[in-house]
């Protein structure tokens, strides 16, 4: 395996890239052929079935160059399985049909997420090279350095902040733009920074943020503003603490097409008779607005709200493109990485785990809200 | 990493006019007052000059740029693409732009076509054998969703660059060939909410077509691969086009597995911000390469596009 990843990578790329989605599109029609034949009834497809059970196993652990003892292992439980399936309830085959879909995955998702999720829990409990335990030793460190604060109370600003404005800004262009003319492209406009990435729009608005020096002519659109109407010219992702703020505008920028599309949505689903109910009854379209339409898209609300505040909860590219953390700009994801390039796994791994700890009951909150929206339709 | 939007709303962008309900009479269309539709036109305006002003940007001259302002550009003529060979041309950390742009195809096809199939063959198995336990693990995978990718950087890391889970080595470390690691860790962190959509849109389709492919004597090999594959297909465009853009725009899992010359176009713009930050006339044209691919896709392939983001609107 290693070889072969390191030939390819001595390719051209876009040779790389026909080849490993051949080789990789040739295994799963391999599979598929197995599962197919798999319940078939004969001598030759028992041998077939057994061959597969123990070499297929062999083959991965020896393409991983693993070791001997490993290999064997892999080909001795190989052939565990074929007894298994071979007695199995569902007939012979089945458990080894089930396998094949749903093994390549598990196998993944266990190795890359479950595992590597308890090593950093641990991780987190160890010191910088991770041979002591330490205890809480990396929590007291993030809680009690006022760098440590500051990301966090950073991370917190950004939760409550943008969330709010991206979905207030989207919901408010998503009425007024309701059945108008030209309502494609208006969306269009605005949900377009949801393609760009981050870094692209990180580098989008530092240029907007650019200041010169007062007697120079300005280069920076915001900047450029601020002196028409008077001002001088601000460096800002240097003020304290407002720079935080000028980082969560480009967040808001990008989210708000998310927020706009979503209630877009929700707002057509609101009943027209009750719209005209409210106004029979006299209602304005501020009062139709606040009393009719908001609550009819509550549901929808809070589900966007929730899936930004994950989003900015875990916010990373714009501060590292923008700032790197200076200046007390930076936040939990941030400071993870910082720690990482810095060779401290531990706290590295702490921050992980407040940051998981921070999110986990918005998810889940989120999570339940959408199953309750769901149901609802 | 949550799933964000029910099926009703990612009709999204292109159902501007067609709602569910009859459309409204008189007592809608005089809601709608001038002085919303200046704001909303303000709106659309503070959301589109930015991109704009680079756009300008890119494409004039250097001087012009480090003097006067892009919204000058009629006044201040002059025009050129030299910004864009300039840029493509300059290697930051050892690596062009141009070579970066081609990573990024590199590590983003794979990495968007890979996980699509594992994920296809999952939700199958999710979906239509019955096990014991079955629902037990399709909650823990949908639950594996809230875990912060952040979380599984370093042991993964570490499998891939000393072969080692638990601190115990098993494999042979392939650590710096090329671009398996950034493939792998990409693969796996798109699994959970692939798995998920693919096996909500495969779990729907009709019983009957599958049972009367049974009867005709197909296997789940054959059913897999001549009635689900081609039925899901809307389901797996739009996620295939969701992970392509996912992985194009990343930066973190870059910044963490694309070591040196394997860097996509991401990785080296954010370098470059840090190392040359006052280049505007590099970073303007840097930054259009990188968002020309995104903003193609989005035009062309809106619905599925729109469809696709919604699903997956926090994953990470």
């Amino acid at each position: 395996m290693a070889g072969f990843l390191t030939w390819l990578s001595t390719l051209s790329p876009w040779l790389e890239i026909p080849i490993i989605i051949g080789v990789f599109v040739a295994a799963v029609a391999v599979l598929l052929f197995f599962i197919e034949v798999a319940p078939r009834e004969g001598r030759v497809f028992t041998i077939i079935r057994l061959a597969a059970c123990v070499l297929l196993p062999l083959g991965v652990m020896w393409l991983l160059q693993s070791y001997t003892w490993a290999i064997i292992a892999a080909g001795v439980l190989g052939a565990l399985f074929f007894w298994l399936d071979l007695r199995s309830r569902g007939g012979v085959g089945s458990l080894f049909q089930l396998f094949g879909f749903v093994a390549p995955a598990l196998i993944l998702l266990l190795i890359g997420l479950v595992f590597p999720v308890i090593q950093t829990f641990g991780a987190s409990m160890l010191n910088s090279r991770g041979t002591t335990f330490v205890g809480l030793d990396n929590f007291v460190w993030i809680f009690t350095q006022p760098q440590g604060i500051r990301t966090i109370v950073n991370t917190i600003v950004w939760v409550l902040i943008a969330p709010i404005a991206s979905t207030v800004i989207g919901l408010v262009y998503a009425y007024f733009i309701d059945k108008t003319r030209g309502e494609k492209v208006y969306k269009i406009l605005v949900f377009l920074p949801m393609a760009i990435s981050f870094v692209g729009a990180s580098i989008i608005w530092r240029f907007m943020y650019t200041a010169r020096p007062a007697d120079a002519e300005q280069i920076g659109f915001v900047n450029q503003l601020i002196v028409w109407l008077g001002g001088s010219p601000v460096p800002f992702l240097q003020v304290e603490p407002w720079n935080t703020l000028f980082l969560i505008i480009v967040f808001v920028w990008i989210y708000t097409g998310f927020a706009m599309v979503v209630l877009s949505a929700a707002i057509k689903g609101v009943p027209t008779e009750q719209l005209e109910a409210a106004e029979l009854d006299g209602a304005n379209a501020y009062e139709r607005f606040m009393n009719v339409v908001v609550p009819g898209i509550r549901p929808s609300l809070i589900v966007v709200l929730t899936t930004i505040a994950i989003a900015s909860m875990k916010i990373f590219d714009i501060v590292r493109t923008m700032t790197a953390g200076a200046n007390d700009t930076s936040v939990i994801a941030n400071e993870m990485y910082q720690q990482f390039r810095s060779f401290e796994a531990g706290r590295s791994a702490a921050y992980a785990v407040v940051l998981f700890i921070l999110v986990l009951p918005l998810v889940i909150y989120n999570a339940r809200q959408l199953k309750a929206q769901r149901e609802a339709h | 990493m949550t799933t964000t939007t029910p099926p009703i709303t990612t009709q999204g962008l292109t159902t501007g006019k067609a709602s569910r309900r009859p459309a409204l009479g008189d007592a809608k269309r005089r809601l709608t007052s001038p002085w919303a539709t200046i704001a909303a036109i303000i709106i659309a305006a503070i959301w589109t000059v930015p991109t704009f002003g680079i756009l300008v940007s890119s494409f004039r001259p250097r001087v012009e740029i480090q003097t006067t302002g892009w919204w000058t550009a009629l006044q201040n003529w002059g025009w050129t693409t030299e910004n864009y060979t300039e840029a493509l041309n300059t290697a930051t950390g050892g690596l062009t732009m141009l070579q970066a742009f081609v990573n990024s195809f590199a590590i983003t096809l794979p990495a968007a076509i890979i996980p699509l199939i594992i994920a296809t063959l999952a939700a199958y198995g999710f979906a239509w054998i019955d096990f014991r336990g079955k629902n037990l693990l399709f909650v823990g995978v949908f639950a594996l969703q809230i875990v912060p990718i952040q979380m599984a950087f370093i042991p993964l890391l570490q499998l891939f660059s000393r072969g080692e889970l638990f601190g115990v080595p098993v494999i042979q470390a392939f650590g710096s060939a090329g671009y398996a690691q950034v493939w792998i860790a990409h693969t796996i962190f798109g699994l959970p909410l692939a798995i998920f959509l693919l096996h909500n849109f495969i779990a729907q389709i009709p019983g009957e077509v599958i049972e009367a492919a049974r009867v005709d004597g197909a296997g789940h090999g054959q059913i897999f691969f001549r009635i689900i594959l081609p039925l899901s297909m809307p389901a797996i465009a739009s996620f295939a086009i969701f992970q392509f853009l996912w992985v194009w725009n990343d930066l973190l899992v870059a910044l963490i597995f694309a070591d040196g010359n394997v860097a996509p176009i991401t990785k080296l713009l954010a370098q470059m911000t840090g190392s040359r930050g006052e280049d505007w006339h590099l970073l303007t044209a840097g930054a259009f390469i990188a968002i020309i691919v995104p903003l193609l896709v989005f035009l062309f392939l809106q619905r599925y596009f729109v469809r696709g983001l919604l699903a997956g609107s926090a994953k990470g």
